[in-house]
């Protein structure tokens, strides 16, 4: 199968624009052909018959895994805030938001 | 025009009518004393990033261990709108924004906690539930150097992380809803229930429940329409008028002949109107997939059962035991107040203090709408001075001033205070006598009242009260008169 029917050039874009990579046209091509050569071996996995197995959600034997609802302790605020690029009134301050809701 | 009522609301086209088809999305605050995943406290209206840990602000290496007693909340509310409660999975949802540090949201995706239930509004509108999952809350974003804290034109944005994390709970409402009055029941009615469970405050004007509205318009029986959804809704009465502003103008389209954008509109109280925030072309980008660094959760028959066994009366039964025990109508005011204050159960009490529960249910009622206050009277008092109305010791007028008294002193004996303020009861004989001075010295009013005109016995009856010092009770002359009537 070829790499362009594994995965489209315009998909590995827009995802890569998602993630906020910001690919170069030939990145984005050697991106696309590596992608397509995972997915192929991946592909590998159409060839079993599957029906009956339950899909793993995850690789340990493990469910229900809680703490009580119990206060601990938090972090210091100035200790924090002393560490990012700036700080308001106690909070972080970052560029304007454009182009999205404030939630 | 179109109709107001619950059950009706039509609005007109050049060529027919069309229905307004709303769902609505809504997001409340769990009660828990920490955060979701992890031991911060979920406290509203402290210092800003007072509440943080190496989870909250998603420091390398942080992970999540999620909260029992959340869980246990969110299988409440999935309990209490009749869902079934099923073994889940957590998602990450994948977008970037500030008061959001770790890039994603942990949440639910394809196998939610709570799925399939229904909530019944007062009016009997059976409204379906779809899916009620939990999931985390965002940080709390303040725009400043622009005008009025909105984001178009600030110069930068304040991160407040305390809410990050939260628990909150999602409940996907169906797209069941057709009136606006439905859209406010629903939310009320869903407030009630949440409260009444210990789940969340559900404070709307805190923003620990928050409502999305899903608006589309169709003609009656059509197929659904393209929806828009309505942010930015700050108590039901916004809710209420932002669904019938946004089907009014999405029917003004359809009539023009235009096409509806699918799209995110934000309501703005101020003018009364609904704004385009955003398209909707790329909202669905979210990437979600398992959240690694978390096992599945499967709450089992057993802790269901036991969620299950542990919920209290919810507010409809409340509603249905008091309006059977005193004879209001279930969806009447006076019901619906009592037991949206809690205080059903105390009007109960009157009436196992040999009290009459219907009077009572009135007086507690009035306490809340007309003074705004709640009744402390021990329930043996009140019950005594219904007892008294019901005997016809006391005209309304009067219980109403001693039970101003007792409420002011926290208690105390109505026929004392009766006999203090100088009620004593009218004897028939003395109003018999009355009514016939009064008929005497107005008989052009008993001429109208006698030739049906039923208004007139207003002129008579005042007559009666002005002569009796107000002592008389309104209800009994009138019953009088019509008797003489014949």
């Amino acid at each position: 199968m070829s790499d362009d029917e594994r995965i489209a050039r315009e998909t590995v874009a827009k995802v890569s624009r998602l993630a906020r990579l910001a690919l170069t046209d030939d990145e984005i091509d050697e991106t696309t052909a590596q992608l397509a050569k995972m997915l192929d071996h991946f592909a590998d996995i159409d060839a079993l018959e599957l029906a009956d197995v339950e899909p793993m959600t995850q690789p340990y034997p493990l469910r229900n895994v809680f703490r009580d609802d119990v206060e601990r302790a938090v972090l210091d605020r100035s200790e924090v805030l002393a560490q990012a690029p700036k700080a308001v009134d106690g909070r972080f301050e970052v560029p304007p938001i454009l182009g999205l809701e404030e939630s | 025009m179109s109709g107001t009522s619950s059950d009706t609301f039509l609005i007109d086209g050049a060529d027919g009518s069309y229905e307004m088809v709303v769902g609505l999305e809504v997001h409340v605050e769990l009660a828990t004393a920490t955060k979701l995943f992890s031991g911060s406290p979920n406290r509203f209206g402290d210092e800003p990033n007072t509440h943080i840990d190496p989870v909250t602000l998603g420091l390398p290496g942080a992970l999540p261990v999620l909260n029992r007693h959340a869980v246990e909340l969110a299988m409440r509310i999935g309990l209490a709108l009749n869902c079934t409660v099923q073994p889940c999975t957590f998602h990450r949802k994948n977008y970037f924004y500030p008061d959001m540090p770790k890039a994603y949201q942990i949440s639910q995706y394809d196998v939610p906690l709570n799925v399939d239930g229904w909530l019944d509004l007062p009016d009997g509108t059976r409204i379906g539930i779809e899916r009620a999952h939990l999931e985390e809350d965002t940080g709390k974003s303040t725009h400043v150097g622009g005008s009025g804290g909105r984001i178009h034109g600030s110069a930068s944005s304040l991160i407040d992380f305390n809410r990050a994390g939260v628990p909150l709970v999602e409940i996907v409402g169906r797209p069941d809803i057709r009136t606006p009055e439905q859209a406010r029941q629903y939310v009320n009615e869903l407030r009630a229930i949440l409260v009444a469970i210990g789940a969340s405050d559900a404070k709307m004007e805190e923003g620990s429940m928050r409502v999305d509205a899903n608006v589309s318009v169709r003609r009656p029986g059509d197929e659904l329409g393209t929806r828009c959804e309505i942010k930015n809704l700050n108590s039901v009465r916004s809710l209420g008028r932002a669904v019938e502003y946004e089907a009014r103008r999405q029917v003004a389209l359809v009539e023009a002949g235009e096409r509806i954008r699918q799209e995110t509109r934000h309501w703005d109280e101020g003018d009364g109107r609904t704004h385009t925030l955003r398209s909707k072309e790329d909202a669905d980008d979210y990437r979600y997939f398992l959240e690694p660094d978390l096992v599945p959760l499967d709450p089992g028959d057993e802790w269901i059962e036991t969620v299950r066994a542990g919920l209290p009366p919810l507010p409809a039964a409340r509603r249905t035991a008091l309006a059977e025990t005193t004879g209001a109508p279930a969806d009447g005011e006076a019901v619906m107040v009592v037991v949206d204050r809690d205080q059903d159960a105390y009007v109960l009490a009157v009436g196992e203090a040999g009290g009459d529960v219907a009077r009572a249910l009135v007086h507690v009622k009035e306490a809340y709408a007309e003074q705004g206050a709640e009744p402390t009277v021990p329930a043996a008092d009140l019950a005594a001075l219904t007892t008294m109305e019901v005997a016809g010791e006391l005209t309304a007028t009067q219980a109403k001033q001693v039970l101003a008294e007792i409420v002011a002193n926290g208690g105390g004996d109505p026929a004392a205070i009766a006999r203090d303020k100088g009620f004593e009861a009218m004897d028939t004989g003395a109003l018999e006598v009355m009514v016939d001075e009064a008929i005497a010295a107005q008989p052009a009013a008993w001429e109208k009242f006698c030739n049906g005109e039923d208004k007139a016995v207003g002129a008579l009856v005042g007559a009666v009260m002005k002569a009796s010092q107000g002592q008389a009770d309104g209800k009994a002359v009138t019953a009088l008169l019509r008797a003489r009537r014949g």
